[in-house]
């Protein structure tokens, strides 16, 4: 009796705590397979917007580098033509490069944007192997023409 | 099928597959890059690193809700001789510089490094006299995980791309178990 209530009874009240968690909800979320809802407010990778026509909302004003507190954004503009026409505006964004590692995702750059070019969407899956390979260039960050975000 | 297993021949990825067919017996030939990479890539023992904030995501990562013991890497070392991959979390100051590249010295071969967040990657924000910029001109770096700091998530598809690399690397020596004539080429 003495050996059931110094030993097996205490053994039996802890499984008795461990059983009961059992039945709880798993906390755990099994990341490659299934992916955690993001925050409606995450910042992550970055996309240059175009309007409903396919035309690029970005005008080069290059306002985004300089709200950018890390220097992570180079922009170069240049002139539209009739012939060679990217953006509404008088100018467009030539080249747009974002330092993907400089960068800390505050969104200044999306504040700063007079026509909401620069969007942070919730893609967070950016780690890769060579440093070089963090220069998105503005390839890399236009929205595909095909693909439509729904209003 | 395969009676007993008469010898074990390990052999690299690259050189043909072997076997003792003149004893009559099967063999089993385990391609050695891949046992030991895949054993390797689902023990990847992280260095306790965490240098700032990002230290708050890592230790969040091997939490219950994100769970990296799923893929091995719940053992955090305080001891660089037990880690395999140093998780460098924060941001590296110029004082802590050689203390990083003693502690990645004293780490035993085979050894990785993830440059966790902007800090530790290329500085960040603190293009400043006092911070490293990039951990890279320190320690060599396997995967880069960019973010200020990277979501837990992120730091995890970080360590899978790692355990990717892990996966792929080829080591290209020939470890034979039996001396090389005894085997039929």
């Amino acid at each position: 009796m003495e050996i059931f209530n110094d030993i097996i009874r205490p053994i039996l009240v802890g499984l008795g705590a461990t059983a009961k968690r059992l039945k709880r909800e798993k906390t755990t979320v099994m990341y490659p397979e299934e992916k955690r809802e993001q925050y409606p407010r995450t910042r992550w990778r970055h996309v240059l917007a175009r309007y409903d026509n396919g035309l690029e909302k970005c005008i080069g004003c290059s306002l985004c580098a300089g709200a950018c507190p890390a220097k992570c954004i180079y922009v170069e503009s240049a002139e539209n033509t009739d012939e060679e026409r990217y953006s509404p505006g008088e100018r467009y964004a030539k080249r747009y490069e974002i330092n993907m590692l400089r960068c800390i995702f505050c969104g200044y750059c999306q504040e700063a944007c007079p026509t909401g070019a620069i969007v942070l969407r919730k893609d967070y899956e950016l780690s890769d192997y060579q440093r070089e390979d963090f220069i998105y260039t503005k390839e890399m960050l236009l929205e595909p023409m095909a693909v439509r975000r729904e209003a | 099928m395969p009676k007993r297993i008469e010898e074990i021949v390990m052999h690299d990825s690259a050189s043909p597959v072997l076997g003792g067919i003149e004893k009559g017996g099967s063999v089993l030939v385990a391609a050695k890059d891949d046992l030991l990479n895949w054993a390797r890539s689902n023990a990847l023992w992280p260095l306790t690193f965490g240098l700032a904030c990002c230290a708050i995501e890592m230790m969040s990562t091997v939490a219950s809700r994100f769970d990296i013991a799923r893929f091995g890497s719940e053992a955090f070392r305080a001891t660089p001789r037990q880690a395999d991959v140093m998780i460098v979390a924060g941001r590296v100051s110029k004082k802590m510089a050689p203390v990083l590249r003693q502690i990645y010295d004293q780490m035993p071969e085979p050894k990785w490094v993830i440059s966790m967040g902007a800090c530790a990657s290329s500085g960040g924000v603190y293009n400043n006299y006092a911070i490293v910029q990039g951990v890279d001109q320190v320690v060599p770096v396997d995967v880069y995980v960019p973010g200020c700091p990277p979501s837990p998530d992120a730091l995890l598809y970080g360590i899978l791309k790692l355990q990717e690399k892990v996966r792929n690397r080829k080591y290209n020596k020939v470890i034979e178990l039996k001396p090389r004539e005894q085997v039929t080429v």
